[in-house]
């Protein structure tokens, strides 16, 4: 797993993709900030934290959407399946790579703590739960990108149907209101809603059925893409 | 070494590997040839573990590929047909990392530096891959396949699109390789297989339709040998002549290249040579041979006649 980490992380750093979506993560985080802190002057991140959902919601399928459709195009998947490592040592290399990417990102969330706090005590126990709601929702959408890559040779077909899924996870909130006369429809949707279980994390509550459920969303989409590999091989 | 054993690949209706079953012992090169599309790809893609069998099974130094795919996928070194090659990395780089993602337990560097100068790539060591030449890629996909040392080599078309240099030096690579190593490899180019390896398998339409050492390949599909000759002289009485010869096991006269001048045909014995005894027979009728020459099937005659027969006999069955 270690060399495949190394190679992922490798890709991300020694080309521009790395810095590029560290720019727009920082920027993007920053224009919130200033906005939502600076200029209705107030020392909580919540509406910092309630905005940035929109910004990983794009990102993370650009993070990821190489993962796996860009081995198969260069044929290089040949290599990786063909080598003593496993299908899960493949996966979770593959995954980690991306997670560390997407968690470097999200280390400026503590700097903008740092900004507050030159002001006026900050936050902490909202910044810290919020950055790990941040990390895990990521980390679930991740998941589903690299799953989604493993499915499709072209980058683009990955991006884009990643960032579809990335929007119907922030857009869940607006359709349960939409079916909300349907009970056992909108009951269903919320026990699936990324927002519901994220929100809880930018009240400052470390959520534990929260960290659950996102944990168990990369472990089942981790899973899948081992299958997707599995399936192939043998039909 | 390498044990392949009823084989079978099918997609939905489509038989693509059909009920192959062969071995190659330690140190042997064995040469897969076959015609584009025969399964030759498919084949090498069961036995390294890239793809499965629908059923059958391949067995690597003792271990099976299904029970124990990590044991079997250390043994051996695979180039693809597309070189498994990262562009954006230097070339060592890359192979670091394969040295890594095969988990060799050698001296990294000396081992790494060793292959290099091996297939000769060690120059290029620093550059990108993106920016290699074919032939150097290549030989970059050959060096990957050597990292580990690995008991077995299956190189899938290793010369495609190669200039006839680096054609001759990756030839002249496998056939030392194979001293260590026990090689497959494939080609649909008959004469390269037949310049480097010591058995050819020949497959078509998924099924092995000959499995022979090199020398032998063309002499056991003809069966006989042929000898082609032009001389001078009454028909009549030259084929009464050559009829008696020893060996000589059918004669007819092909065409008359002019008024006296006729071509004719021998077919002979394996194994004899009849040579002198025509020259001789023909002297004292007194004909005169203008041109003998040994018309004996070339191996790429033979391949196509086991191809075009393998093709003809599915017609006619009208299963596929």
């Amino acid at each position: 797993m270690g060399a495949i980490l190394k190679r992922e992380l490798g890709s991300y750093f020694n080309s521009a993709i790395a810095y590029i979506v560290m720019a727009v993560f920082f920027g993007f985080s920053g224009y919130f900030f200033v906005g939502t802190c600076f200029l209705s002057n107030t020392s909580s991140l919540s509406y910092t934290f309630s905005n940035i959902f929109v910004i990983i919601v794009f990102l993370t399928p650009i993070i990821a959407m190489k993962t796996f459709s860009e081995e198969k195009r260069q044929r290089t998947d040949q290599a990786l399946f063909t080598s003593p490592a496993s299908l899960l040592e493949i996966v979770l290399g593959k995954f980690l790579g991306a997670f560390i990417l997407y968690a470097i990102c999200c280390l400026i969330f503590f700097v903008f703590g740092l900004v507050i706090q030159m002001f006026t005590p900050a936050d902490w126990a909202v910044i810290i739960c919020t950055t790990i709601g941040i990390l895990l929702v990521g980390g679930a959408l991740i998941a589903i990108d690299i799953f989604i890559s493993a499915l499709t040779e072209s980058q683009v077909i990955a991006a884009v149907i990643g960032m579809a899924a990335g929007l119907l996870t922030y857009m869940m909130s607006t359709i349960i209101s939409m079916v909300g006369d349907v009970e056992w429809l909108s009951s269903a949707l919320s026990a699936i809603s990324f927002t519901g279980y994220y929100q809880n994390f930018t009240y400052g509550i470390l959520d534990l059925t929260g960290i659950v459920f996102f944990l168990s969303v990369i472990a089942l989409f981790l899973f899948f893409t081992i299958r997707v590999f599995e399936r192939k091989r043998w039909s | 070494m390498v044990e392949v054993k009823n084989l079978t690949k099918r997609y939905g209706n489509m038989t693509v590997v059909d009920n192959i079953s062969f071995s190659v012992k330690s140190g042997e090169i064995l040469g897969f040839l076959g015609p584009n599309g025969a399964g030759k790809s498919t084949t090498m893609n069961m036995i390294t573990g890239y793809i499965s069998s629908s059923s059958g099974t391949v067995t690597v130094n003792g271990a099976e590929i299904l029970d124990n795919p990590k044991k079997v996928k250390s043994n051996i070194g695979y180039l693809p047909e597309i070189p498994p090659l990262y562009i954006d990395m230097t070339v060592k780089k890359y192979l670091e990392f394969m040295f890594d993602l095969k988990k060799v337990r050698l001296p990294k560097k000396e081992h790494i530096d060793e292959v290099m100068r091996l297939v000769k790539i060690t120059d290029v060591s620093q550059r990108i891959i993106k920016h290699l030449s074919k032939g150097y890629r290549q030989r970059v996909g050959f060096a990957q396949a050597l990292l580990g040392n690995p008991p077995v080599l299956i190189l899938d078309e290793p010369t495609v699109g190669l200039d006839p240099q680096q054609i001759i030096e990756i030839r002249s690579l496998i056939k030392s390789l194979g001293k260590k190593h026990t090689v497959i490899f494939s080609s649909h180019v008959l004469s390269e297989i037949s310049a480097t390896c010591d058995r050819i398998i020949v497959i078509s339409n998924g099924k092995i339709v000959a499995d022979e050492r090199t020398e032998n390949l063309s002499s056991s599909i003809s069966g006989e040998q042929k000898l082609k000759l032009d001389v001078e002289g009454a028909s009549g009485t030259i084929l009464s002549a050559l009829k008696v010869i020893p060996g000589v096991l059918k004669i007819r006269k092909q065409r008359d290249i002019s008024e006296k001048v006729g071509r004719y045909i021998i077919e002979y014995q394996n194994g004899v040579d009849i040579r002198r005894n025509v020259f001789k027979a023909i002297a004292s009728c007194d004909g005169v041979i203008l041109d003998m020459q040994s018309g004996n099937e070339t191996l790429e005659d033979s391949f196509l006649k086991l191809v075009s027969e393998d093709q003809t006999k599915d017609y006619a069955g009208g299963v596929r």
